[in-house]
């Protein structure tokens, strides 16, 4: 490649910036598809900050210009500056509560004149320069449960912020960064654990309580039965066999109510059971005297998996074409711009378009990934996997929520999906990890 | 430990793989093989507007347009865009106050939601709508939209016409959903008899509308959008100028005149009193007026001409001479020695009106005389026919004549809820006199009596078997239909010649013929017009009516029934007044001058004399204010009751005063006097 200033351009990986410049293309066509309407001046609205597109692009100028300033860092001042950063993240995200402004049913914005600034976005960044700084540091022994529990508290706590700011769906992407430390050696047996109970809690709302428990029961003592003679050696086994069978059963039986009734908010309990398409059986307890029924409720909450799932199903294979589709040119779906921006897609371009942007993507982690896997640096590394682990859950929590696969959990599709904070947030990611990529000859530390 | 590490980066990577087969396999569920999806997204977005097609249009005999089309607007509003409206000087047009306008926009915002348009005032009167028209930029969100209406030119033919109202839930039903909430149907009359050919056929329109229900465009250009079909037109039989003669005639009297023309059955006019405004029903208090009409006790609302039972007395006698020649057991010159009674059932009844000898020597003179002993004997042969053995085999047959006539069951007019009428069978007079009877028992049938009933478009139809020496069409109002195609079976029974007698000589038939038109030339004078040979006969009907539970003789029923010309019959008349005395005094002339009208095109100025002393006379019965003072007052005690509002008195009791109980027209002693009992005694609970 010839490059007019090898200054910046030395050992910039193309095809990220290929891929990104494409992602941020089909967005931008995406969102003009949704806004436009027929008469409006393309040329004179895109120039003029009034449609969505328009302020997109000029984000995403803004973006460009930002990437530009990160090429031009010098790459050791993210690791010396990345304890900083997350210090002033955490202090952003404590200033949101008294300072922040009621918007659409979050409390996680504050409103610095004309711009919504939303600490928890900034913090996806923070979290993972600490992360990798913490991870990559000479004195880290990471197979000691105490830097097991001080990486979980870096990931965790601004995940506990966002969450009493009633902004869930950031909150969990922070979940993501287990990716980074089961990557660098975070025992196996944890994530497992956790995903168990995931399956747990899953299965407690699709099977009946009892027969669930009896299961369990049944399994455990099929298990001490065929195990018996490795029991007879080491005692401890039938314990710990008692005490995940106790263990499970106060989960059904304990944890998955309080967990829908005391700490999930009444419209994402309503959200989980219609993706699994179930009466709310904690309806009544969940509702607040005065409330409106749940029967409308879940008439809401199921209004917009449906018409997303119309949207994208009747784009059949080839798609109705761009500005064709009625399903979002007439606003059927519900925030078609940001969260359900692969409606747009589906209806428009049909299952190839998706394919197809799904590929992208594909290709994005795996390119990512691969950067990854190619770093001398553990710093390098590990913020590699972090960008990687983020995007990836961005991308199938999104997709899954719009083909109904998963709960509405309001969360942007990186680099497609309006939104000035989002699009910013995910290229300082990207363009840091070109940056730091671009010197992987150096060890950083 | 390197190893250990490269295989975690692989399990990301499978991790990564895994999730996106996943989301690729439900888009391929979603896209490719469910294919609910583009239907549930086109029903989303595309709404079949469905286009209204003109009505067909109805013409008389003289291709005049007797029902037509015409455009009225209706306001309507979409409230979501009402915000900046001039609401005082809106209220003050149209007459209504803020409360009223608030309530009606609420009404507007709860059937269509505040995004659609909603009707806000239908059917506005021109001057209304002028001065709306003026003023509706002051009123954003409000628009005025046209609305096809029916319209009747000629304000006349109420009952024939019928009506047009939204389609009720029965018939939705019955139309296994052909129809739709909002459509409009014919209810009555030619309106409902030819609804499918009048409605045309609807079209569709397809709109892109959005999540708000809003519609936004046409669907794809127009491409899958049909056109909406107008109604066919209908060509009637009804000459206007007869008919609205004959409104103007039945006009403050209870009754019904019908017209046939007996060489096609078709019919020329028929009304019924008291009749209604017909454009009443269409405009902007068509709801009040339905409401007035339907509340009134002497029944506007109700056809007599098809729906009133009245019994024809003497007009039945020539029909019961023509069974008896057909079943040959009279010939023209048939004589009865009436001395004034009947005595071939040993109690001298009935008694008959001529006593000199010789007035019912034959055929033609007992006519001519109406002389009821004549008759009853005649009747009395044709069911004593020893042919049959046995009188109810000789009765039955008697019946079939009559049915085959089109008496005691239903003509097969083109008019929705026709009356059949009573001829009753053996099984009804075996339930009455325990199947012990025999002629004597219901010998007055022979002079029209007894039991049997028929409505005045039978009695006209009689007249044309008559008129017609045996046969006769099917009486029908449409003879031709626009654009008709061999599709259109549903005129073709009116082409059928129903040809009922066949073995009476045309000698007889003169003499039957000579006797009505002696009828006329001799005591019906009135029905008599110059230079035309005119056959009829005079009937009269006693009445009684049990008045709050007293019986009470009313004034008789005058039936006339005649036909004109003698030698060419071109109009069948029967003519019905209601509790207007001898059939002379009112009904003949009224048929008298319908004849005249029709047949000479035209009525001189002092027949114009008549017509307007006719027109003028109220012959209403005098029961009906008492009958109606009676169901104004319960009503308005009624809603008292429930709503304890005195002004609702006001509302409902239209007089003021108590009209006095109708008089009994039989002499007979009473006793006491007649004490008139208060009617707010029949509601209990008002006193308590």
């Amino acid at each position: 490649m010839s490059q007019r200033n090898p200054a910046i351009s030395k050992g910039v990986d193309w095809v990220l910036i290929w891929l990104y410049l494409a992602l941020v293309a089909i967005g931008l066509l995406s969102i003009f598809s949704v806004t436009y309407r027929d008469g409006d001046s393309v040329i004179q609205s895109f120039l003029g900050f009034k449609t969505d597109y328009s302020k997109q692009f000029y984000f995403f100028i803004a973006s460009v210009v930002l990437g530009l300033f990160i090429l031009l860092t010098d790459s050791k001042f993210f690791t010396a500056t990345a304890n900083i950063w997350y210090a002033v993240g955490i202090f952003l995200l404590l200033l949101v509560f008294p300072f922040h402004t009621e918007v659409k049913g979050t409390e996680s914005i504050i409103r610095l004149g004309g711009f919504n600034l939303q600490p928890a976005e900034l913090c996806k960044v923070f979290v993972n320069l600490a992360l990798a700084k913490f991870l990559s540091r000479v004195e880290t022994d990471f197979s000691t449960p105490r830097s097991h529990l001080i990486a979980t508290a870096i990931i965790l706590s601004p995940a506990a912020i966002t969450i009493a700011q009633k902004e869930t769906g950031l909150a969990l992407v922070f979940f993501a960064f287990f990716l980074v430390m089961f990557r660098e050696g975070f025992p196996a047996g944890y994530l497992i654990a956790g995903f168990s109970i995931g399956v747990l809690v899953v299965a407690t709302l699709l099977i009946d309580k009892i027969i669930l428990a009896l299961v369990l029961s049944g399994i455990g003592v099929a298990m001490i039965y065929f195990m018996r003679k490795q029991i007879k050696r080491k005692r401890r086994l039938l314990l710990s066999i008692v005490a995940i069978w106790g263990l499970s059963i106060i989960t059904i039986v304990f944890v998955v109510p309080f967990l829908f009734t005391k700490v999930l908010q009444k419209h994402q309990v309503e959200r989980i059971f219609s993706l699994i398409g179930k009466e709310n059986p904690y309806a009544k307890l969940n509702t607040v005297e005065g409330e409106e029924a749940p029967a409308a409720v879940k008439k809401d909450t199921d209004y917009n998996v449906r018409q997303s799932k119309i949207a994208i199903g009747s784009g059949g294979v080839t798609g109705k074409g761009l500005l064709k589709g009625t399903q979002t040119r007439f606003d059927f779906v519900p925030e078609q711009r940001t969260d359900f921006i692969f409606c747009t897609i589906g209806e428009g371009f049909g299952f190839i378009g998706c394919a197809l942007v799904l590929g992208i993507y594909l290709f994005l982690l795996l390119r990512i990934v691969n950067i990854a896997e190619r770093q001398r640096s553990v710093f390098s590394r590990c913020y590699a996997y972090g960008v990687a682990s983020v995007f990836f859950f961005h991308i199938a929590i999104n997709v899954c929520m719009t083909v109904g696969l998963a709960p509405v959990i309001g969360i942007p599709l990186p680099f497609i999906s309006y939104g000035g904070t989002s699009l910013l947030t995910f290229s300082t990611m990207l363009f840091i990890l070109i940056r730091l990529d671009a010197d992987r000859q150096m060890v950083l530390r | 430990m390197a190893l250990f590490n490269q295989s975690r980066g692989n399990i990301i990577r499978l991790i990564f793989l895994g999730l996106f087969l996943i989301i690729l396999v439900q888009l391929l569920n979603l896209q490719v093989f469910s294919g609910k999806y583009i239907e549930a997204a086109f029903n989303n977005a595309v709404f079949p507007k469905v286009k209204y097609p003109d009505r067909g249009i109805i013409f008389d005999r003289k291709n005049r347009a007797i029902l037509n089309n015409t455009i009225m607007y209706d306001l309507v509003v979409t409230p979501s865009e009402s915000k900046l409206t001039d609401t005082f000087s809106l209220c003050d047009i149209l007459g209504i106050d803020t409360a009223e306008y608030k309530k009606r926009m609420l009404d507007a915002r709860f059937k269509n939601g505040p995004y659609r348009p909603s009707i806000f005032e239908d059917l506005l009167t021109p001057e209304l709508h002028a001065r709306l028209d003026e003023n509706i930029w002051k009123f954003p969100g409000f628009a005025l939209v046209e609305r096809p209406v029916r319209v009747y030119p000629f304000n006349a033919a109420a009952h024939i016409l019928g009506y047009i109202g939204e389609a009720d839930s029965g018939i939705i039903k019955r139309s296994r959903g052909f129809y739709r909430m909002g459509d409009y149907v014919g209810r009555s009359g030619l309106e409902a008899y030819y609804e499918s050919i009048l409605m045309g056929t609807r079209g569709v329109q397809y709109m892109i509308k959005d999540n708000r229900n809003r519609l936004v465009g046409s669907y794809e250009n127009g491409r899958f959008d049909t056109a909406a079909i107008a109604g066919r037109n209908l060509r009637t039989s009804i000459d206007m100028d007869l008919q609205q003669l004959a409104e103007k005639l039945i006009t403050n009297k209870v009754g019904a005149i019908v017209a046939i023309d007996p060489k096609t059955g078709g019919i020329l006019a028929m009304a019924s009193g008291p009749n209604y405004d017909p454009n009443s029903l269409t405009g902007p208090n068509k709801q009040k007026n339905y409401g007035a009409l339907a509340l009134d006790v002497a029944g506007p609302l109700l056809n007599r001409a098809i729906q009133g039972n009245y019994e024809p007395g003497s007009t039945f006698k020539p029909l019961g001479a023509l069974i008896a020649l057909d079943e040959g057991v009279i010939t023209p010159s048939y004589g009865y020695p009436c001395g004034g009674r009947y005595f071939g059932c040993g109690h001298g009844k009935p008694a008959c009106t001529h006593s000199n000898p010789g007035h019912a020597a034959n055929l033609r003179l007992a006519i001519a005389n109406s002389c009821n002993s004549y008759f009853v004997q005649v009747y009395r042969n044709s069911v004593d026919n020893p042919q049959y053995r046995g009188v109810k085999k000789g009765y039955e047959k008697w019946r079939d004549y009559l049915n085959a006539f089109g008496l005691g069951q239903r003509t097969g007019v083109d008019l929705t809820s026709e009356a059949p009428g009573l001829i009753p069978d053996t099984s009804r007079y075996n339930t009455v006199y325990r199947g012990s009877w025999n002629s004597c028992t219901n010998l007055t049938l022979g002079i029209g009596q007894d039991m049997m009933n028929s409505t005045p478009l039978q009695l006209a139809n009689a007249m044309c078997i008559i008129a017609n020496k045996g046969s006769y069409f099917t009486p029908h109002f449409v003879r031709d239909i626009d654009g008709q195609n061999d599709a259109d079976t549903i005129l073709n029974k009116f082409k059928v010649k129903h040809a009922v007698l066949t073995n009476i000589s045309d000698d007889a038939y003169e003499a039957v013929h000579a006797g009505m038109q002696q009828v006329i030339d001799g005591t019906s004078s009135r029905a008599k017009i110059p230079g035309v040979n005119v056959c009829g006969k005079t009937g009269t009907a006693e009445k009684y009516r049990i008045i709050q539970g007293k019986r009470i003789k009313l004034e008789d029923n005058s039936v006339f029934v005649c036909f004109a010309p003698r030698e060419n019959p071109q109009i069948a008349l029967a003519v019905v007044v209601e509790n207007s005395g001898f059939g002379n005094t009112w009904a003949a002339p009224i048929a008298g001058l319908m004849m005249e009208r029709y047949l000479k095109d035209s009525l001189s100025v002092d027949r114009l004399k008549e017509v307007d002393r006719i027109h003028h006379s109220s012959l209403l019965p005098s029961y009906i204010p008492y009958l109606q003072y009676i169901e104004d007052s319960s009503r308005a005690a009624n809603w008292l009751q429930r709503y304890k509002d005195s002004s609702i008195l006001k509302k409902f009791l239209r007089e003021r005063s108590k009209p006095p109980f109708p008089r009994s027209r039989e002499k007979v002693k009473t006793s006491h006097a007649f004490v008139v009992p208060d009617p707010r005694l029949f509601n209990k609970n008002i006193l308590a």
